[in-house]
């Protein structure tokens, strides 16, 4: 690991030659709906651009679809329910297992694909997205035949036909979250992916059909928002499970709660990351890179208000704008970048708004280095924030963003508190040599997944999900599965 | 002239090689009718030493290999049985007498038995493990860890699905095995020694001994580094031995009696239950304070 030398100048003298990953990747110029086992355009023609963030290039023109797509999506999941549900659960596994081997064969080709159409790292998405979905495939392959170990004392009956939407930061990772865990419990499945990276769901569906997945037990449909709503407020669907802001979580639970409708909701987080004295500070420090810059702190469980024992406040800001100067902003295509692209325009600007809000309201702004950056393409330097005010818009609404709010306290007790005075209930972070004040700092968090010395870690085999206005229900492990067994 | 055909010399599965068996025994494996079809080597005392040693060697390595990656080099077994199906198929027809649809019905069991307990890997300690409430200010999990090697003892019959089932419940816990192939058709296990030679299974990690039950059963019971022991359909006589031999080591047992007709084996949800795997599992009660101070 590099050790921070606060008192030595960055090396600015030598710089990486670019290492751009140069697989070539199909993208089709039109990207159709997966219905029913066949790929279709929208019933009214309607498409829309995705674009590349990094070069703000039109990579491909897709089906935008509409009422008529929906209702064909749901009844073609309606109509294969039976099927699916009855299939032995033994050769469900088979199939799930399946899709994991091509995933894993396909890997490099979906990474390339993510990061072109959402903008991470292509480190990123080869070494976690994509390993992860390919593993979250291949643990849920495993439950299958194994539902009433998972539900003791229950026979195991899937929920029916799940209306499944998601985001852009992990598009791969969380079509995989929704889709493994419910077609394991027998479900079938409509799935939206977000409107600025649909590409990768819809290579997903490739993998589906070579592997022979009978036609509409996935069905995925791109669309912007109001294909998300006329998806999730459908008459037919029988489960909602959600993934995005906690705003539009809050009128998904009340459309379900009219239906009664069984619902699940990860929404958005404002991740305390708590730094005691006694930590080890580089480790510390590379936390909290990896909690607010990883995937370009688009992330819902980012820790994004760092919270410093006092006494150790002036070492970690020091040592965290020396490591901050090494991070490579830029072409997510390359291989050295460690921060690429913002999602879209629109994430960017709102980025822009609550760097100034910041300033405006007083704190004091530290950004990351001064490489230039491309012409073209949403960007965001690395920043952070000291001098935080509790009460500060930073300090308190999601950014989703690489924007860190850097705030201190002075006992244990006062660190839980502030962790603690948020809406939100995602994760936390805590450093700490002393491994029974990590234990009870977790205890004490109000969040569904607390790293101790870690950040950003993820396995199918923990669930993840959030406390309070993170939303409910967990994705992952033996808890993840209830949510998709009536 | 025709051609000749070139007979297969039958070998123990030992830490990664295919040795003879040092005694120099070879039986005759016949068919119904009583035409020879092979002949198998006769494990002695002494190569059931050498494997009990190559399962010791390999026990940490793949104890401690992720279970994400268990899972995928026992699924990976299970995709190179799929590819032999013909020829698992035929190791279980010519010796038994099977029709050729019962054999293919056996083989494709045994390699969904297989997918079944690569499944299980990951998720044993979701089942059996936890987080333990105690009345105090500590954080405890009891959590869940291989027991070592384990000699497995497959039944007499059916000689494939038997052997898999023998072979993957300790294996997807962790542990390393001795697998005991059927006497009267280990030709199956002859097959799947070669399966697991060419697969991702580390050396050692399986190591497979054909040859006389009787004989050698004892012997897996009393040897020391064995530390768990799973038999399926032995002899009551030679079970109680069996047994009696092993608690003098403090052996885990795992004696299961077969009924009489073969089915016995056929029923995956009691054979790939939590419970078959269990046995071949040790709890791990880890004790922490939580206090912030």
């Amino acid at each position: 690991m590099i050790q921070p030398r606060p008192d030595a100048a960055p090396p600015t003298d030598w710089d990486l030659s670019p290492a751009p990953e140069t697989v070539k990747v199909r993208i089709d110029p039109e990207s159709r709906l997966y219905i029913d086992g066949g790929f279709a355009a929208a019933a009214d023609g309607r498409t829309f651009e995705t674009v590349n963030p990094a070069s703000e290039q039109t990579l491909s023109r897709v089906a935008d679809a509409g009422s008529a797509d929906i209702d064909r999506a749901v009844e073609a999941a309606r109509r294969a329910l039976r099927g699916w549900s009855r299939t032995p659960a033994i050769e469900r596994a088979k199939y799930l297992f399946r899709i994991a081997r091509r995933i894993q064969d396909r890997s490099r080709e979906l990474a390339v694909l993510e990061t072109l159409d959402g903008g991470k790292p292509i480190k990123e998405s080869r070494d976690v997205d994509v390993p992860l979905v390919a593993q979250h495939f291949f643990h849920h392959a495993g439950w299958c035949d194994k539902l009433r170990h998972a539900v003791p004392g229950r026979d195991p009956v899937p929920v029916g036909v799940c209306a499944q939407v998601i985001p852009w930061n992990f598009p791969l990772m969380m079509a995989a979250w929704k889709l493994a865990p419910a077609l394991a419990c027998g479900n079938t499945c409509v799935l939206k992916p977000a409107e600025t990276t649909p590409l990768t769901a819809i290579r997903l569906a490739e993998i589906f059909e070579e592997v022979g997945l009978p036609p509409g037990v996935v069905n995925i449909v791109t669309g912007g928002p109001e294909t998300g709503r006329l998806l999730v407020e459908h008459g037919d669907v029988d489960k909602v499970a959600f993934t995005g802001s906690t705003e539009v979580g809050k009128r998904i639970a009340a459309s379900c709660a009219a239906k009664r409708r069984k619902v699940t909701l990860e929404l958005g987080g404002k991740g305390p990351h708590v730094i005691f004295a006694d930590a080890a500070i580089d480790q510390a420090v590379e936390g909290i890179v990896s909690g607010i810059w990883f995937n370009q702190g688009q992330v819902c469980c980012a820790g994004s208000r760092l919270l410093v024992e006092e006494r150790v406040l002036e070492e970690v800001i020091e040592k965290l704008a020396w490591r901050m100067k090494s991070l490579r902003v830029g072409d997510p295509m390359d291989k050295n970048t460690d921060v690429g692209a913002i999602n879209s325009r629109r994430q960017l600007d709102t980025i822009r708004g609550y760097i100034t809000r910041g300033v405006d309201e007083g704190a004091t702004l530290h950004e990351c280095g001064d490489r230039p950056l491309p012409d073209r393409g949403f960007w965001c330097r690395p920043t952070f924030f000291s001098g935080v005010q509790p009460s500060q818009t930073i300090a308190r609404e999601e950014i989703f963003g690489p924007v860190l709010a850097v705030m201190s306290f002075r006992t244990p007790e006062e660190a839980v508190a502030r962790a603690n005075d948020t809406a939100y209930g995602l994760s936390a972070g805590v450093w700490t040599d002393k491994g029974a004040k990590a234990l009870e700092f977790a205890r004490r968090a109000k969040a569904g997944v607390v790293w101790c010395n870690g950040f950003n870690r993820f396995d199918p085999t923990a669930p993840f999900g959030g406390f309070r206005e993170s939303g409910f229900g967990r994705e992952g492990g033996a808890v993840g599965l209830r949510e998709y067994l009536a | 002239m025709s051609r000749v055909p070139v007979a297969k010399t039958c070998k123990l599965y030992i830490g990664g090689s295919y040795p003879r068996s040092e005694s120099g025994r070879s039986e005759p494996i016949a068919d119904p009718a009583g035409m020879v079809l092979a002949h198998v080597a006769r494990a002695s005392r002494k190569d059931l030493r050498d494997a009990v040693e190559a399962a010791a060697k390999a026990v940490d390595g793949w104890g401690a290999a992720t279970t994400y990656l268990r899972g995928q080099i026992l699924y990976r077994i299970a995709e190179f049985m799929e590819s032999r199906r013909d020829e698992l198929a035929e190791a279980v027809r010519s010796v038994e007498g099977a029709t050729a649809a019962a054999a293919r019905r056996e083989v494709d069991r045994s390699i969904d038995r297989m997918v079944s307990f690569a499944g299980w890997t990951d998720k044993i300690t979701t089942v059996l493990g936890g987080q333990c409430s105690v009345a105090g200010p500590n954080y405890v999990m009891a959590t869940i860890e291989p027991i070592g090697v384990v000699g497995s003892i497959a039944p007499a019959a059916p000689s494939l699905l038997g052997f898999v089932t023998a072979m993957a419940a300790p294996l997807c816990a962790g542990n390393t095995v001795v697998v005991l192939a059927s006497e009267r058709n280990p030709l199956p296990a002859v097959a799947m020694s070669e399966i697991l030679g060419v697969s991702d299974v580390p050396n050692g990690v399986v190591n497979v001994l054909t040859g006389g039950v009787a004989e050698i059963a004892p012997l897996l019971a009393s040897h020391r580094q064995v530390q768990a022991l799973g038999a399926i359909g032995l002899e009551p006589r030679l079970a109680a031995a069996v047994g009696e031999a092993a608690a003098e080591s403090l052996k885990r047992i795992r004696l299961v009696d077969l009924p009489a007709e073969k089915s016995g084996l056929e029923d995956s949800e009691r054979w790939t239950s939590i419970d078959a795997i269990a046995p071949f599992t040790e709890v791990k009660t880890i004790w922490h304070p939580a206090s912030i101070g």
